[in-house]
């Protein structure tokens, strides 16, 4: 018995350790990660409430017609950024002729001024359902500003990388509104980010891996 | 016509909307040419009418879809400090006065209104000092509040990511 549970200890540690090496060799490699090479760059949006949504929508904005299609997440609670992105796509489709992006819902992770406790609870429920929203849409980069929706979205797009099916790179930019702090979302996946914005000097300052290029929306 | 419009966002701040609508400040915005005050109160438990102010024709509402058309037509935006509201009233190129809710916490929200503040974009006051602020304000001391350059990040992402640029 003792060697049974000796040995189910030795297994899990080693299973945890092979995450924890390949987690570590995900995150170095994904400055060599160029999904754009290869001609259309596949985005996963993580539009959040209100605010956050404008900022994502004038990012998106940005983006020339190499990066398609989009895919839209929203919590589900979230009615005004629905309308706000299927306003902002067929501005864009008027270019094209033909849209290029879908929209999908999972569980809000965390209301405004959620506790700790119950927010890792419905963190965990929204990551049950970004795991396979994520491994179905297989997007080549998954960017987010700050809802705590995007924190179970790129664990999820970090999953694909640890199991090898496919490096997502994870762009995060923080929203405009924080200037001394970062939010919570931003604050664990500084870590986690491969490029990991900010938007006022003060936080380039006492975050150095973070990239400053003034405001940019 | 000289237009003011008064924003307290998604919640309420009832001693703004007090403050603005009282006879001293009244005088102080006719004073200063102002012919209309334009409020959106929110949740606030009073929602100003129309009757009973000297000189100048007030209308108020709680909520709408969009504000930005009220944003435009004014002259004169007194805001509370919420980001979204700042934003968007520095974005139309309006003159912007934020009053603080200084009953309120310290929050994140107060970070991007104080920094405006310091890059010398806006006014700031609390609702003691919004009538003395009104009558001494100076908004020629400010410097435009230019657009964010979503083009730099464009252009970064496309670098990084291996796009071909397309010009």
């Amino acid at each position: 018995m003792d060697m049974l549970l000796l040995g189910v200890f030795f297994g899990c540690t080693l299973i945890a350790l092979c995450i924890i090496v390949q987690l570590v060799v995900v995150l170095r490699k994904g400055s060599k990660c160029k999904p754009g090479t290869k001609g259309s760059v596949c985005v996963l949006v993580v539009a959040g409430s209100g605010g956050h949504t404008t900022e994502i929508l004038r990012l998106v904005g940005s983006l020339s017609q190499s990066y398609r299609p989009r895919h839209y997440v929203i919590a589900d609670t979230d009615k005004m950024s629905e309308d706000k992105i299927h306003t902002f796509e067929s501005a864009q489709s008027d270019r094209t002729n033909r849209p290029q992006y879908t929209l999908h819902r999972i569980p809000r992770s965390r209301e405004v001024r959620q506790s700790w406790s119950s927010s890792v609870v419905s963190t965990l429920y929204a990551l049950f359902y970004s795991v396979p929203l994520v491994f179905r849409l297989r997007p080549d980069v998954v960017l987010c500003n700050g809802p705590g929706t995007c924190v179970p979205l790129c664990a999820a797009g970090l999953l694909l990388g640890i199991l090898g099916l496919k490096r997502v790179v994870l762009v995060y930019v923080e929203s405009i509104c924080r200037v001394e702090t970062l939010s919570l979302s931003g604050k664990i996946l500084y870590h986690l980010a491969d490029y990991f914005f900010v938007q006022w000097s003060s936080l380039k300052n006492k975050y150095p891996k973070a990239i400053y290029m003034g405001r940019i929306v | 016509m000289k237009r003011v419009f008064v924003t307290v966002g998604t919640t309420r701040f009832d001693e703004l909307v007090e403050r603005v609508t009282s006879e001293e400040t009244v005088q102080a915005l006719v004073d200063r040419g102002y012919t209309e005050l334009v409020l959106q109160v929110g949740h606030g438990s009073d929602v100003p009418g129309p009757e009973s102010y000297s000189g100048l024709k007030v209308n108020a509402f709680r909520f709408k879809d969009s504000i930005s058309e009220d944003m435009k037509q004014a002259d004169l935006v007194i805001s509370h400090a919420g980001a979204g509201s700042c934003l968007e009233a520095l974005g139309a190129q309006k003159a912007l006065l934020v009053v603080v809710n200084d009953k309120l916490m310290d929050n994140h929200q107060l970070e991007l209104a104080r920094q405006l503040h310091s890059d010398s974009h806006l006014l700031y006051c609390t609702c003691s000092t919004l009538t003395e602020t009104l009558k001494t304000m100076d908004f020629s001391t400010l410097t435009p509040f230019l657009p964010g350059q979503p083009q730099n990040f464009a252009k970064f992402l496309d670098k990084a990511l291996g796009v071909a640029s397309q010009c």
